[in-house]
């Protein structure tokens, strides 16, 4: 079957002063319908980019965005309009991604009026009802504005604005980063029932693994503009591959005791600037693992078991 | 023996604004002992910061204060210290770190100044050759080259201020570092960078640590003992052994921090999160505080507040374990 979402070598530079930052370059990813794939990478490696390019929010300096197989790249503003239904966005901070003067259900009836999916004012409003009990707000809260409740509340208007249209397919940008594990946990489960109930396609940014290993079905991880590697989630955590990989899943701090005592390997130096970088694998400096061959010709990502993708020249 | 360096008793701190008296800490019990790592650990709001902030007299002025208790460093009550007795013990007793190292650091000085500095009011280190080498040895010590002292903060990434903020912390051998949230804001394969080199340095100095955090997992693999924190009180509190044990009686809210972190080593579907949200600290629940989203709750947790239950060191404020006022 093909893919809902994919992305064919998907690039988005920036104009700097110093020179072409590289945030996003050249990405190839696919996603099924009702399925989750977890974009992973520390900050500034480009998953924001790389999600807005993908729900068209940003103009791509190269590559395609496929929807259900055409290039929506290239689409003009009437079927843009027609396709922006099917694809959502929630954001990292929902209070800055919601407008301070609307009401919640403003806010949530907003996608509704401007693409006039229902007509009327009752009905609209019944929608809206709807909406909010889909995603666990209270009918009471219906004329407060978003700076009167809280991060998980607010975190809820968004997903219900972005359900308003009945989407196929959501980016969700870190959207439980700013939140306290207690509602954290409320949120995610909140986004995995309606994955269930309606059968919602994500693209699940973030920078916490332990929550990208709950959610996904895929990984890809990201260093410096670029897909490292990517395979199903079991298969990444049981399997990693690439060295980026591997020191990134030793960084995470485990809730248990069992590496209390054991000398951790931990990667040294910083990420470099994504500013003209050089053709070769990004990660050499820091890698433990680098040879010549690592530097001067750009590494593809290459299959090296069904559904497992990587780019590091040890494979 | 083990000698208590810090002990906390009681202590009550409000912030009075003009609209609002909001009761932050709420007669919290803590005691750390030399060179070890105590955990503070909660949700936003729990009071962690203001503990801290307490035990170095830095609360906001005239909003905050203390009402109630005592903080004894070495015997000696903190609560009725002057400021300017205060300033000999900041920096060179008691120092803290910020989660944004731009709270530590000034922009306009170089970073090197900036150590310098911290050594000459404390240590009275006045031969400036004296005082370079230090500060060569200082960046050196938390991974910094010590060319680089003649930089500016805006020069380093966000990972490197906070190692210059440290190196500044640790620069006079304090014998306690108040730690607030550290490495929240770092990525995870910096904040692993951060967290060994603390713990490197904490070995080396001996020095004692308040890490106040809300990620269990930097606590597991950091903490001797841990204090977790619940609308200005500390509902349970241990060694990590304990803590950690999953045989062990915990507090309602400990079960569910833990249950609505997803856990990589287990697959499960649906994560078990705790209803409702964290009280409303200008009005606070009777009772138990953590009544109104206890999937536990009895009758009396409404109306009393639970005991203290006390077992090999390992505190619980629950009546589920004990009962009668407190
Ligand atoms: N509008 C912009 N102009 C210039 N550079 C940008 C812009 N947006 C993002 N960048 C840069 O692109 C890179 C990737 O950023 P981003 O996609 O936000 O990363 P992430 O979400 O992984 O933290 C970073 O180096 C960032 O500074
Ligand atoms: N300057 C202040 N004025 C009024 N209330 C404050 C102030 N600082 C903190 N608080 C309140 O005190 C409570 C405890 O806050 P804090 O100690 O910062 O918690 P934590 O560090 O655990 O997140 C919170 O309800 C917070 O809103
Ligand atoms: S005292 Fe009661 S309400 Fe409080 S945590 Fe224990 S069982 Fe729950
Ligand atoms: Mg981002
Ligand atoms: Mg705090």
């Amino acid at each position: 079957m093909a893919p809902l979402i994919e992305t064919r070598n998907l690039k988005k530079y920036f104009p700097t002063a110093s020179g072409l930052l590289h945030a996003v370059d050249g990405v190839n990813l696919s996603i099924g319908r009702g399925k989750t794939l977890g974009v992973v990478g520390e900050s500034g490696c480009g998953k924001s980019t790389l999600g807005r390019l993908v729900v068209c929010l940003l103009e791509a300096t190269g590559g395609e965005v496929l929807y259900d197989g055409k290039n929506i790249l290239n689409y003009g503003e009437e079927q843009m309009l027609q396709m922006r239904r099917h694809i959502q966005m929630i954001f990292q901070d929902p209070y800055a991604s919601l407008n301070p003067r609307m009401t919640v259900s403003e806010i949530i009836a907003e996608p509704i009026q401007v693409c006039r999916t229902i007509q009327g004012r009752d009905a609209i409003m019944d929608k809206v009802y709807e909406l909010m009990d889909t995603v666990g707000l209270a009918d009471r809260f219906v004329n407060t504005y978003p700076h009167e409740l809280d991060g998980g509340r607010r975190q809820r208007i968004g997903i219900a604005r972005a359900l308003a249209l009945d989407p196929e397919f959501i980016v969700c940008d870190e959207p439980v980063s700013a939140l306290d594990v207690s509602i954290q946990a409320q949120v995610l489960n909140l986004l995995m029932d309606l994955q269930e109930e309606r059968g919602l396609a994500y693209m699940f940014i973030t920078h916490n693994l332990s929550v990208v290993a709950h959610i996904s079905n895929e990984i890809a991880v990201m260093y410096l503009g670029q897909c490292v590697e990517r395979a199903p989630t079991d298969e990444l955590f049981a399997n990693p591959l690439h060295p980026y990989t591997k020191a990134l899943l030793a960084a995470i701090p485990i809730p248990n005791l069992s590496r209390r005592h054991m000398e951790r390997e931990v990667i040294r130096g910083e990420v470099a600037s994504p500013i003209n970088p050089k053709p070769g694998c990004r990660f050499a400096v820091r890698c433990p693992q680098a040879r010549p061959e690592c530097m001067g010709q750009e590494l593809p990502l290459r299959e090296t078991s069904p559904g497992h993708y990587v780019a590091c020249t040890l494979y | 023996m083990t000698t208590k360096l810090l002990e906390i008793k009681n202590l009550y701190v409000e912030y009075v604004t003009d609209d609002a008296r909001v009761f932050a800490v709420n007669g919290v019990d803590l005691d750390i002992n030399e060179g070890e790592t105590l955990g503070l650990v909660g949700e936003t709001g729990a009071g962690k910061t203001t503990t801290a902030l307490s035990i170095l007299k830095l609360l906001p002025e005239r909003v905050g204060r203390v009402t109630r208790g005592s903080i004894s460093l070495e015997g000696k009550d903190l609560t009725r210290y002057t400021e300017a007795d205060m300033r000999n013990i900041r920096g060179e007793i008691i120092s803290m770190i910020f989660q944004d190292p731009m709270t530590s650091l000034n922009p306009v000085l170089t970073v090197g100044y900036q150590i310098a500095e911290v050594l000459k009011i404390h240590k009275d280190e006045k031969e400036n050759r004296q005082v370079d080498e230090r500060v060569d040895e200082i960046l050196k010590l938390v991974g910094i080259p010590p060319e680089r002292k003649h930089d500016y903060p805006h020069q380093f990434s966000g990972g490197m201020k906070q190692r210059i903020v440290i190196a500044i912390a640790l620069a006079c051998e304090p014998k306690l570092l108040l730690a607030d949230e550290p490495t929240t804001a770092l990525d995870v394969t910096i904040q692993a960078q951060v967290l060994s080199m603390m713990n490197e340095l904490k070995r080396k100095l001996r020095t004692a640590m308040i890490l106040i955090t809300h990620d269990l997992g930097v606590v597991a693999e950091t903490c001797d003992r841990v204090a977790i924190m619940y609308a200005g009180e500390v509902i349970e509190a241990g060694t990590v052994e304990q803590i950690f044990d999953p045989e062990a009686p915990h507090h309602p809210y400990t079960v569910g921090l833990f249950g609505a972190i997803p856990d990589l080593t287990k697959k499960t579907r649906r994560l078990n999160p705790i209803d409702g949200l964290m009280p409303d600290p200008t009005h606070l629940p009777e009772g138990c505080r953590f009544h109104t989203r206890c999937p536990r709750c009895m009758e009396i947790c409404r109306t009393q507040r639970p005991a203290l239950r006390e077992e090999n060191g390992h505190r619980l404020y629950c009546h589920l374990f004990a009962g009668g006022e407190r």
